[in-house]
């Protein structure tokens, strides 16, 4: 199949086979919110913050692939209120305590927040899960208060690291992000790997000692735009 | 307890052993674990991982997923009490208290002896004769406060589960173990499946037809998926018999969970061959070699009886090699238990629990027709779809065609329960109303009836006129009857705990939203509702079918949305209005009931008392 072409939200934009919608859009230089997916990793289809309508039906965009003339729509109201909505849920889910987390500037979460305009009180019940810590790593630390369950950590120890340092355990609301083995100290994870970097988690839940609010305030990734600029001004 | 926190090596390795040391093979290697040792323990989850090359983090995930393993010693004797909405009606709270008493243990607890565990379980599929239990593998019914005590004295003197099914019970064959166990309450007979049925006349009409000609009778005949989602079975099997692979497979789903749901327990003892057969036509038809049958964990009790069907049947040269003497006609069948978990009702998580993993539904596309067991083309069918598929071939697709209505042919086994006086399995033509089946089992006085289960529509007297059909009330089986007693936002609420219980986890608004519903209708049974709760409820819903994943996520909204439409009484009768200008929901004295008990005073200005 030779190339074609798909609509997001009336504008045209080229696609070939096999790309997912995400993939077509990001060339594009439009961006569609996303948490879960992370360029270089898997499609997960997780967080489906990047739901979208392909042909009148909702589809996760990071995993849907394109079809010729396939119309999309991303940036309506619904879809746009629907979004804040499952943003708002991680939040209420877990422990996001932004004014003394070290990844605030840098988180994704609270990014995506701003970016879809989560700045009033929500209307959803806080869950304030007990979760414990795990500093048993001399170089590592895991807050997973913190987690949003993205896996994206899982999936890069798995297929970039070669390690499967971490996994999920437990179902539904008790699913989790784990380590393998009694904590992250008995385990083969090192500072180095890519899933320990701080590109990787979108949150602060893996935390690399000795490392935070190096950056202050102000000069932190998204201070700079928002979440998602990067895309966009591919398309300038 | 030593002998509970032990597993020796040697046996896990034993374990492993006799399954290949085959990761796909790691749901059965957990079971067979906590069957010999009642619980999962860490060093067994090591043991297990190196024995068949998964990491520790993996054999954790799946045996964490499944309700019936434990990661925490269980009693020798696992003693789980449906709790299903129908089982609470028929006086499940007054069997749980003569167990706690007898037993000396709280729901949820392991004796300290280790000798028995209490747990509480959702719907096992015998909904037409609850109060039910599950005792190890053995299946009990139609419990009261007499016989749960006697039940409990029973296990207590160290008799085993089985003589409570009966004194005898050694010498019975494998199908009159079942039959004492559980009753089959066969109410209605029909022209397709329970009615008398030759013995595989549809495999041997099947055999001397091309595959496509096969394939093309199950699409003319106007067959369509039984377990609820109504997908042409022609068009899947047409799909998975035109890929080009290595290898096919064929999967009968009998993970039969939906609650209110039994009609494939009644198949499963009554017509295994005839399923049998069906699976058999469907690898005919698309060439595969091999299949499984996935059987829910609370099914175990048919385990043996659907063993020794397999077993003569590849006597009888029905499985094997060369079926029916026909050269290079091989087709086997293997049973894979599973073990508590809804979700895998779902076709890409059942599939992901045939392969060992936890029960979280695939990413589509691909389709399981495409891309499904091991990565190779696989039909998954529901039980009652296989067996109409048996009987289509042996009469013929016009004969199916015939019966019922347009767009919804053949006969459809109706599950009815609750409030009526002849709960049971009906095999009727599709098209009949709600009105009619109602009366057949006398639930005349019916004031609610959920069709299709929680993840179908509640409807009210003023629909009773409705048909059951695709087009209409569509139903996986399951009719339940509630009188006009019933509290609707108890059942609401009910079902509501039964996704949050049961949803994967795998997506955010399945896993979280549903906790938020369920959250939302204790509001409202609480009292502290507004008007602007009926709008949250309708928002929160939208989200959580828009965007969840699978088809758990997409329905699990059902019970409010559907109550909000044909009941919206209920709603507004419990809403409170705000008389002075505050927010009706907040409660100040549950609000500061925690700060209360910390600083051990009570309030000035909110406890009138205070003086005293």
């Amino acid at each position: 199949m030779t190339d074609f072409t798909i609509t997001i939200d009336g504008v045209t934009v080229a696609a070939r086979p096999g790309q997912t919608i995400m993939e077509a859009a990001d060339a594009a230089g439009i961006y569609i919110p996303r948490l879960c997916d992370h360029v270089g990793l898997r499609h997960q289809g997780g967080c489906r913050v990047c739901t979208v309508k392909a042909a009148g039906r909702s589809v996760a965009s990071c995993t849907q692939p394109v079809t010729p003339e396939m119309k999309v729509e991303s940036e309506t109201p619904h879809i746009h209120s629907m979004r804040r909505n499952l943003v708002e849920m991680l939040f209420h889910e877990g422990n996001h305590l932004c004014p003394i987390c070290e990844a605030s500037g840098n988180c994704e979460l609270q990014a995506m927040a701003y970016r879809l305009g989560m700045n009033e009180p929500t209307r959803f019940p806080y869950l304030e899960p007990s979760r414990a810590l795990d500093a048993s790593h001399p170089d590592i630390a895991l807050d997973t208060n913190r987690c949003i369950s993205c896996g994206r950590c899982i999936r890069a120890s798995q297929d970039v690291d070669g390690k499967g340092v971490f996994g999920y355990v437990g179902r539904g609301i008790h699913r989790r992000v784990a380590v393998n083995g009694s904590d992250l100290a008995h385990t083969n994870a090192a500072v180095t790997d890519f899933a320990v970097s701080d590109e990787v988690c979108p949150v602060g839940c893996i935390i690399r000692k000795g490392k935070g609010f190096s950056v202050p305030i102000g000069e932190r990734d998204f201070d700079h735009g928002l979440i998602g600029k990067d895309i966009e001004d591919r398309k300038k | 307890m030593a002998d509970l926190m032990t597993v020796r090596d040697t046996d896990v390795a034993e374990i492993c052993g006799g399954f290949g040391n085959d990761p796909h093979r790691l749901l059965d290697i957990l079971l067979t674990i906590q069957r010999q040792n009642h619980w999962i323990s860490p060093q067994a989850m090591t043991e297990v991982a190196a024995c068949v090359g998964l990491t520790r983090i993996e054999v954790e995930g799946t045996a964490s997923f499944y309700s019936f393993l434990s990661l925490t010693p269980k009693g020798r004797v696992s003693i789980r009490l449906c709790d299903d909405i129908i089982d609470r009606h028929a006086g499940f709270a007054a069997v749980v208290a003569v167990f706690e008493a007898e037993l000396g243990i709280k729901l949820g607890q392991t004796s300290a002896d280790g000798q028995f565990s209490l747990d509480q379980t959702p719907c096992i599929g015998m909904c037409d004769q609850a109060p039910a239990a599950m005792v190890n593998e053995v299946i009990l019914t139609k419990l009261t406060v007499d016989r749960a005590r006697e039940v409990a004295r029973s296990l207590q003197s160290g008799q085993r589960p089985e003589v409570l099914v009966s004194a005898e019970f050694e010498p019975l064959t494998p199908y009159q173990r079942v039959v004492a166990a559980v009753d089959n309450n066969i109410r209605q007979t029909g022209a397709v499946l329970l009615g008398p049925v030759p013995r595989d006349e549809g495999l041997r009409k099947a055999v001397e037809m091309a595959p496509e000609a096969i394939i093309e009778t199950i699409r003319a005949s106007g067959l369509r998926g039984c377990g609820g989602a109504g997908f042409t079975t022609g068009a899947k099997w047409r799909f998975a018999a035109n890929e080009t692979a290595a290898k096919r497979f064929v999967l009968c789903n009998a993970d039969e969970g939906e609650p209110g749901t039994f009609k494939d327990r009644v198949l499963l003892t009554e017509r295994p061959d005839l399923l049998i057969e069906g699976m058999t036509i469907a690898a005919r038809a698309v060439g595969a070699a091999e299949g499984l049958i996935y059987l829910r964990g609370e099914y175990v009790y048919l385990r043996d009886h659907l063993l020794s069907v397999l077993a003569a049947r590849r006597e009888a040269g029905l499985l094997g090699q060369s079926i029916l003497g026909i050269q290079g006609f091989d087709f086997d069948v293997r049973l894979q238990m599973g073990a508590g978990a809804y979700i895998c009702g779902e076709e890409g998580a059942l599939i992901s629990s045939c392969e060992g993993l936890p029960g979280t539904p695939k990413t589509r596309p691909p389709f399981p027709v495409t891309r499904g067991y091991l990565g190779f083309p696989t039909v998954v069918n529901n039980v009652e779809t296989f067996s109409h598929a048996a009987r289509i071939l042996d009469k013929g697709a016009a004969w199916f065609h015939a019966i019922g209505t347009e767009g919804s042919h053949g006969t459809k086994l109706f599950c009815v329960s609750g409030d009526c006086v002849w709960p049971g399995v009906y095999e009727l033509p599709y098209g009949l109303t709600v009105m009619e089946l109602l009366a057949l089992s006398g639930a005349e006085d019916a004031a609610a009836v959920q069709v299709g289960g929680p993840s179908g529509t509640m409807i009210g007297r003023d629909s009773f006129h409705r048909k059951l059909s695709f087009d209409d009330l569509a139903t996986g089986g399951a009719v339940i009857v509630f009188n006009g007693t019933r509290n609707i936002l108890e059942i609401v609420e009910y079902y509501l705990s039964f996704f949050v219980h049961e949803s994967c986890g795998y997506c955010t608004p399945c896993r979280v939203g549903n906790v938020f519903l369920q959250k939302a209708i204790q509001k409202f049974r609480g009292g502290f509702a507004g008007a602007e709760d009926i709008e949250y409820l309708k928002d929160l819903s939208a989200t959580i079918i828009e965007t969840s994943r699978c088809g758990l996520g997409t329905t699990s909204p059902n019970p409010v949305l559907t109550t909000l439409a044909n009941f919206p009484l209920v709603y507004s009768a419990v809403r409170r209005e705000s008389e002075d200008g505050m927010l009706a929901a907040f409660d100040i004295q549950s609000a500061i009931s925690n700060a209360r008990g910390i600083a051990h005073r009570r309030s000035y200005i909110f406890d009138r008392d205070f003086t005293k």
